[in-house]
């Protein structure tokens, strides 16, 4: 299974396995990584799953949707590498990703 | 206003009244708290459903969790525009603000403001809540009968808001009053005429004015008024979309989290198992608050316009149908949540409700309004055994604004 690291805001790692098929957002509650919401449950809708992916990773996790990009821009903290997690779904290929995670969610 | 050929909701049973009549918009339906059974019918049997004469006109109910989220995430088919209620606006007396407005400027204006009630800078606002809070409830009278409504609900989020606003202390009642007023017309009782309320929400505008003359020559404040003096966006905007946004940013955070203070105290005291769960576990209240907000669900409905012919669950809207997304019920459906009619403050996945809605609209304020029930339950716990209710509360007759505009309330210390 591919490793998902999650880092805190003030650097705690949590290292995961996750299934692929899973989305980055789902791996990280099934193994009760704080600081993601998920209020929409993963409809792309509320932006309380933002995390930031570290910048070696950002080709190939790829570029926001059209929708995700809407909710994306309405959040003032927003970076270069923002992404909602709910929409990164997991893959071989991503086996030892590292996503950051924001102070705050919105 | 259109004589309503519907017949009066509320002298029928809901299990075998015709689907063709139901009408979840009547106010009665709302101030005597019966919609609810005919909520669950029509998510049963017509979960997209067609009303074709109501005194709002015709309209689409949209009534399970999964069809509202579909209406929400597609603003390109379902606009804000011209207005987010049921009822349409007044030809004469238009109110432009950006929750009801569409992309792009709608994300223009909206990311004007909302810095301010930001994660970042709630943390600064933390303390101040906190104190303001232990001022009110020092103050309450104890085993003596009072309307929680006033004395707590309104007065804590009127107190917020001003801080907000950086607006004058003391005539801090004044946004009470214009958020009442911007929501409620004579068949409410809060005005006697639409002439009485056209005229109070002038006299907003122009005490909002004045505050935003005085600030637009100074330096950025961080306040909401310096905000939208000053930002791209916004500084240009006429009176009336001055008065329409004011009015948004007012009701927004005051009438919202004022039910869900008054709800919570109702729930727990309706449900007195899960108020013994709360004084032996304080830790719960975070999650609590979350099941305040769904279970109150303080905005009962947001509105759409069709703006091209779409098919949700299998009903056929057309262009220009009104769209009525009924989160009271969504927060009620039970193909979604494990027994939804109950109060359950440690329920699961307490976050996962409508009443923030979603997508691109979803609500700005809403770590806001968490906060002061967060820091209003903790404080609460500190001082009283019991809040009792005495007596029924009394509900706002609104099929809107989903709350109550009197407790009466006896408190227990410890």
């Amino acid at each position: 299974m591919p490793k998902i690291t999650y880092i805190e805001h003030d650097g705690t790692e949590h290292q995961v396995d996750a299934e692929v098929g899973t989305t980055v957002m789902n791996a990280a509650l099934d193994n009760l990584v704080p600081g993601i919401d998920a209020d929409c449950g993963g409809e792309c809708s509320c932006a309380t799953c933002h995390v930031m992916v570290d910048k070696s990773w950002m080709s190939k996790v790829g570029k926001p949707s059209e929708a995700e990009e809407s909710m994306l821009d309405l959040n003032p903290e927003r970076v270069e590498n923002s992404r909602l997690s709910c929409q990164i779904p997991v893959t071989d290929e991503l086996d030892g990703l590292v996503v950051n995670l924001p102070e705050f969610q919105f | 206003m259109a004589e309503a050929t519907t017949p009066l909701m509320v002298d029928l049973d809901p299990a075998t009244v015709p689907l063709e009549d139901i009408d979840v918009s009547q106010r009665e339906l709302w101030s005597q708290n019966k919609k609810y059974p005919f909520f669950k019918r029509l998510r049963d049997e017509a979960p997209v459903h067609y009303c074709k004469d109501s005194e709002f006109g015709p309209y689409w109910s949209v009534t399970r969790f999964e069809d509202i989220m579909e209406v929400e995430q597609n603003w390109q088919s379902f606009s804000s525009d011209p207005t987010i209620v049921i009822q349409d606006p007044e030809e004469d007396f238009e109110l432009p603000m950006f929750i009801a407005m569409d992309p792009p400027k709608h994300d223009e204006q909206r990311k004007t403001v909302q810095g301010v009630v930001a994660p970042r800078n709630l943390q600064n606002l933390e303390g101040t809540i906190r104190s303001r809070v232990q001022t009110i409830l020092d103050d309450l009278p104890i085993g003596e009968q009072f309307n929680w409504v006033d004395r707590v609900s309104i007065e804590l989020t009127t107190q917020m808001l001003a801080t907000l606003f950086d607006f004058p202390f003391e005539d801090r009642r004044k946004l009470t009053r214009w958020s009442d007023v911007a929501t409620g017309g004579p068949e409410t009782g809060i005005v006697e005429s639409e002439e009485q309320r056209r005229e109070e929400l002038y006299e907003c505008l122009a005490y909002f004015t004045r505050l935003w003359q005085e600030r637009e020559g100074t330096q950025e404040g961080t306040d909401l008024i310096s905000m939208l003096a000053h930002g791209e966006a916004t500084k240009n905007m006429d009176p009336q979309e001055y008065l329409g946004n004011l009015v948004l940013l007012i009701v927004g955070g005051n009438d919202t989290t004022r039910n869900s203070i008054t709800g919570g105290v109702i729930a727990l005291n309706e449900n007195p198992g899960e108020y013994a769960k709360l004084r032996n576990n304080p830790k719960v209240i975070p999650n609590m608050v979350s099941e305040i907000i769904r279970w109150v669900t303080p905005l009962a409905h947001m509105r759409r316009t069709a703006v091209k012919d779409y098919v949700l669950n299998g009903q056929q809207i057309k262009a220009g149908d009104k769209v009525v997304m009924w989160y009271a019920s969504g927060n009620r459906d039970e193909r979604v949540l494990d027994r939804p009619d109950e109060f359950i403050i440690d329920r699961a996945r307490a976050r996962q409700h409508l009443s923030f809605g979603f997508g691109i609209h979803r609500c700005m304020g809403n770590r806001l309004a968490e906060m002061q029930l967060r820091i209003l339950w903790e404080e609460i716990q500190k001082r009283f055994h019991k809040i009792e209710m005495v007596g029924e509360p009394e509900r706002i007759p609104s099929n809107f604004v989903h709350g109550f505009s009197d407790l009466q309330v006896v408190l227990h210390p410890h």
